[in-house]
């Protein structure tokens, strides 16, 4: 058994809006194990987006506890979650979030720039096939191949974990299967660990391990004896 | 080292929004170029001022006296507090000038014996001094020579005092005495026909009868020593010897005329550019909080990354910053460019031996920081903004703006507003700080203008008063001394004079409690219609019997009314002490006038009418045959040809005026540009989705066009009345910094003026909407649909 990377216990979180309580999770307890491929599923809504954010650092918990190995990411300052951020954590998005006004290598620089240890942007772009577009602006791209960019983007630093939110969701089957290749390729060769949200249930064949989410808890965690490969997935 | 990635972006964000932020610069560039100009040129001007008074030795008392003995110099010397005292003969000369036809004026001024004057040392310019013991030698101001076309060897002839004399100019000189140099009676500077002339003492002293005597004495004090405590010592020496009441510097004619400019220009550094910088300032923080708004993926994805919240702050603050130094540059290159012209402009009025616009350090580092301020300040709420958004919370689109229905929509309701009106009106009370803001900033272009475009109205109520209802004499005679009644009927019978009548100048202390003014009492006779004075109304007043008229400027400084009474200090002949009841006010536009009866005076003073000026109307045809009699008649110091100041003063005036008026309508337009343009391009940012939206619904162009323009053009309408309110209180203010000793701006604010104010300022704020207008028609209805917020 690999050892554990996350860790929580009873993760909590409420938003406040007026005077409506909304709960995105309702104490969740989670192991994830370094170097697996994990996929959140779960309509939309039911908290996973959440879970992926204060794992990542961007959001905190309202209750409970969260361990990134054994730092508590639930304890920590602003400043302490943007170093977490910055040194151990790439994050891939459903828009992909590139800036309009940097082209495909500049937007992975942003990242290298302020990475200890990164990968030349070239050869990030490489690991995705985009070694011929370096010098298009985003606007220049497909969605497919944006989307791409900003797995580049999120590996350059060579994360310990790679949280990607709905990765797919804004593209078609064709495209979508060319990022989820680039996914497979960096959890395999670099072992990254890899944490993908998504609502397509297709993509679960993929996993090593799937974890279900309904209405902010972990309805059931399931591992996959066989891994189906990108290419057979369609959706 | 390559530029950071983030760095880059910047770049191509300011190239991408170059006109927003080429509009915000050239407001900014306004504020930073009236600094560089104003201190600069202040600066400049006062460094030289004060070198200049230092190298040649500029006295700081001053008196004239009759004829005073020689001997008093010793005694003079001992007075406390004073450092170096010199004598000297001045005096009032004619001058026959080749190719003048009409007599000019000189005055004339002793060099000493030995050595050269141990104050208002001349400074050389061309030739030499004239030889000491010459008698026909003449050194003459750098301005009268090239007016006139004359160099060293030159003759001309005068009359000193009686006898005509053919004299040869040795060189040319300025003097910290004449920088500005204005001739006896004279409104502006006249240098073909009056001049400043050097000639040895001795030569002098011949010709006045001065043998062993001065009539002129200057003092330079101790570093302890107060020109308030020295004045009234001296005029107690002086006084048995027709002392004319010593002054200091600050009564001094040239002075006050470079003081004068010197607080002008100190007033502009002060009053205008806070308002472009403050206009500056909300122009950053309007455009920066849509671009926070625009880029809160950004701000996200930079904190995901692991950006720092100093790092994305300093992003934002840059560009702040960048835009902050793109006006600094314009602002120093058009600010350095105009204060040359500045200076430029001093030479041809002031007679400096050098003023070059010494552009140094502190107007640039004042100005830049200035700026730099400005932009940090109206970025500091969009910067904080971006600071505290949660990454998480960045990544999703923002909430759409609460609109709350209030007591504006009730009315709207009540008035049945179309829905693309009460759009309009909710972008007002949505934003009812930007709203605010934008009206006061246009209203600012328009006070602007206002106060620019009310000054020919004014100049032309000066000019009506001045020239037409008070001064409507052609010509003033000026005569060497007083004289009594019988000049007058001397001038009349010189050819081609109309009308004559006598004036007298006579020197004098007012006072009035503690407040007192050193003039000279201008008293006409009362039938005088030539040379008279005009009350508020315009009509004319005259003093009646013993009594005085007061200038209305004078009668402030006294705090006198029509009724109080005031004392009377003859400077001259018996020094008598009068008390005179003041009788009316007169609006006068030039110098501190005070007027009284001739015939009157003379009784009060027990002794016949005297005349110190001959006022003429003459028949211009004749006016050669006139200058030519008058330049053989003893007893003449010189003329003022007042047609000519007429025609040279409408013509300074209108120069300048045009190239003030340009260059305010160009900042107005500037102002306007910046906040319409920036405030439709927003709106533009802000709506598109909305916009396109109804233009699928299918609202025509103009319609969708209306909600964009309308808010706009509502706020500008708003802005008017408010701008009229300002503009008054600008050009008021205008008027009371204007107004001094020397002159004052009649207040004149005529519709016409608000009139074409408004219409600039809402011409440009159309235009500047119109241009983003023009980006609806391109607007692509399926893209702005599909894109996120």
């Amino acid at each position: 058994m690999s050892e554990l990377i996350f860790r929580s216990e009873g993760l909590t979180k409420v938003y406040r809006t007026g005077d409506v309580s909304v709960y995105a999770l309702r104490g969740v307890d989670l192991r994830l194990h370094a170097g697996e491929l994990t996929v959140l599923l779960g309509p939309s809504g039911s908290g996973k987006s959440t879970l992926l954010n204060i794992l990542g650092g961007l959001d905190r918990a309202s209750e409970g506890q969260a361990w990134f190995r054994d730092a508590e990411l639930t304890a920590m300052t602003d400043r302490e979650l943007t170093v977490y951020r910055r040194d151990h954590v790439g994050f891939v998005f459903q828009f992909y979030n590139l800036v309009a006004s940097l082209t495909a290598r500049e937007n992975v620089e942003l990242v290298t720039e302020i990475a200890k240890d990164p990968m030349p942007a070239a050869e990030a772009l490489a690991m995705v096939g985009l070694d011929k577009r370096l010098d298009h602006f985003p606007a220049q791209l497909s969605g497919g191949e944006q989307q791409r960019v900003a797995i580049a983007r999120a590996i350059a630093k060579r994360p310990e974990v790679l949280l990607c939110d709905e990765p797919t969701g804004a593209l078609d089957s064709k495209t979508g299967v060319q990022v989820l290749e680039a996914l497979e390729r960096i959890n395999t060769e670099l072992g990254t660990t890899t944490i993908v949200i998504t609502h397509n249930a297709g993509i679960q064949a993929m996993a090593h391990r799937v974890v279900f989410f309904a209405d902010g808890r972990i309805s059931e965690v399931r591992e996959n004896d066989s891994r189906a490969q990108p290419s057979d997935i369609t959706w | 080292m390559a530029m950071h990635v983030l760095d880059r972006k910047l770049l191509r964000d300011l190239k991408r929004m170059w006109a927003q932020v080429l509009a915000i610069a050239l407001v900014l560039a306004c504020g930073v170029m009236i600094l560089v100009l104003a201190i600069g040129v202040q600066r400049s001007l006062q460094d030289t001022l004060d070198a200049y008074y230092e190298r040649n030795r500029f006295a700081e008392v001053f008196s004239g006296a009759k004829r005073a003995p020689e001997s008093l110099l010793g005694e003079i010397r001992a007075l406390p507090g004073v450092r170096v005292a010199e004598t000297r003969i001045v005096g009032q000369v004619v001058l026959d000038v080749p190719g003048l036809s009409e007599p000019a004026a000189g005055r004339v001024i002793s060099l000493p014996e030995i050595d050269v004057p141990a104050l208002n040392l001349p400074l050389v310019v061309t030739g030499r001094p004239p030889a000491q013991d010459s008698v026909d030698e003449v050194m003459v101001t750098r301005a009268f020579a090239d007016a006139n076309g004359f160099v060293a060897g030159d003759r001309f002839s005068a009359n000193l005092n009686g006898r005509k004399r053919e004299l040869t100019i040795t060189g040319t000189a300025l003097s910290p005495e004449y920088i500005y140099v204005l001739g006896p009676g004279a409104m502006l500077p006249d240098n073909r026909r009056f001049g400043v002339l050097w000639m040895p003492r001795r030569a002098l002293a011949a010709a006045f009868d001065l043998q062993g005597a001065f009539n002129d004495v200057s003092l330079a004090l101790t570093r302890e020593g107060r020109a308030e405590e020295v004045i009234p010592a001296l005029d107690r020496i002086l006084a048995p010897y027709g002392g004319a009441g010593a002054y200091g510097r600050a009564e001094q004619a040239s002075h006050i005329f470079i003081e004068g400019e010197l607080t002008q220009l100190r007033a502009l550094a002060q009053i205008l550019p806070p308002i472009f910088f403050v206009i500056s300032a909300f122009l950053v923080n309007m455009v920066l909080a849509r671009i926070v708004t625009l880029e809160r993926g950004v701000i996200g994805l930079l904190k995901a990354l692991g950006y720092s919240d100093l790092a994305v702050a300093g992003h934002f603050l840059k560009f702040a910053s960048l835009v902050a130094a793109i006006g600094i540059v314009i602002g120093w290159a058009v600010g350095s460019w105009l204060a040359q012209g500045m200076a430029r402009l001093y030479t041809e009025f002031f007679e400096f031996p050098y003023l070059v616009f010494d552009p140094r350090g502190d107007s640039y580092a004042i100005s830049a920081a200035a700026g730099l301020v400005a932009a940090g300040l109206g970025a500091v709420q969009g910067v904080r903004r971006a600071v505290r958004m949660p990454p998480a919370v960045a990544m999703v689109p923002p909430a759409p703006p609460t609109f709350k229905r209030g007591l504006s929509d009730r009315l709207a309701t009540w008035a049945r507003f179309s829905q693309p009106s009460m759009m309009v009106l909710r972008g007002i009370t949505r934003w009812p700080g930007r709203a605010t803001f934008s009206v006061l900033a246009i209203s600012a272009a328009v006070a602007m203008l206002m106060s620019a475009s009310f000054f020919p109205d004014s100049l032309d109520e000066i000019i009506d008063t001045s020239f037409f209802r008070q001064n409507r004499q052609d010509a003033m005679l000026i005569l060497t001394r007083d004289q009594t009644e019988n000049v007058v009927e001397d001038v009349r019978h010189l050819p081609g004079v109309i009308a004559a009548e006598p004036m007298q100048y006579l020197p004098v202390v007012l006072r009035h409690g503690h407040l007192s003014r050193r003039i000279a009492i201008e008293a006409r006779d009362p039938d005088a219609t030539l040379s008279r004075v005009t009350d508020a109304s315009g009509q004319p007043v005259a003093p009646a019997g013993g009594g005085i008229i007061l200038s209305d400027r004078l009668a402030e400084r006294l705090a006198v009314k029509p009724g109080d009474k005031v004392q009377v200090e003859v400077l001259t002949g018996r020094r008598d002490t009068l008390t005179v009841p003041v009788t009316d006010i007169a609006t006068v536009y030039f110098g501190l006038g005070a007027y009284m009866d001739r015939g009157a005076l003379a009784r009060l003073l027990r002794s016949p009418p005297q005349a110190s000026v001959v006022n003429i109307a003459m028949d211009r045809q004749r006016a050669d045959a006139l200058y030519a009699a008058a330049k053989e008649t003893p007893g003449l110091a010189g003329t003022v040809l007042l047609f000519q100041t007429r025609a040279s003063f409408r013509e300074t005036i209108s120069r300048n005026v045009l190239n003030t008026t340009v260059v305010y309508i160009l900042i107005a337009v500037l102002i306007t540009v910046g906040v319409t343009y920036n405030g439709a391009r927003i709106q533009l940012s802000e709506r598109a989705r909305e916009l396109a939206s109804l233009r699928i619904l299918g609202f025509s162009r103009a319609e969708v066009s209306y909600i964009l323009m309308g808010e706009l053009m509502l706020l500008s309408i708003l802005a008017q009345p408010v701008g009229w309110l300002l503009g008054w209180a600008f050009a008021y203010a205008q008027v009371k910094s204007f107004s001094s000793d020397l002159y004052s701006l009649p207040f004149v604010m005529n519709p016409a003026t608000y009139a074409k104010a408004s219409l600039v300022v809402l011409a440009a704020s159309a235009a500047s909407a119109l241009i983003v207008r023009r980006r609806i028609d391109s607007l692509d209805l399926v893209a702005v649909m599909k894109t996120r917020e």
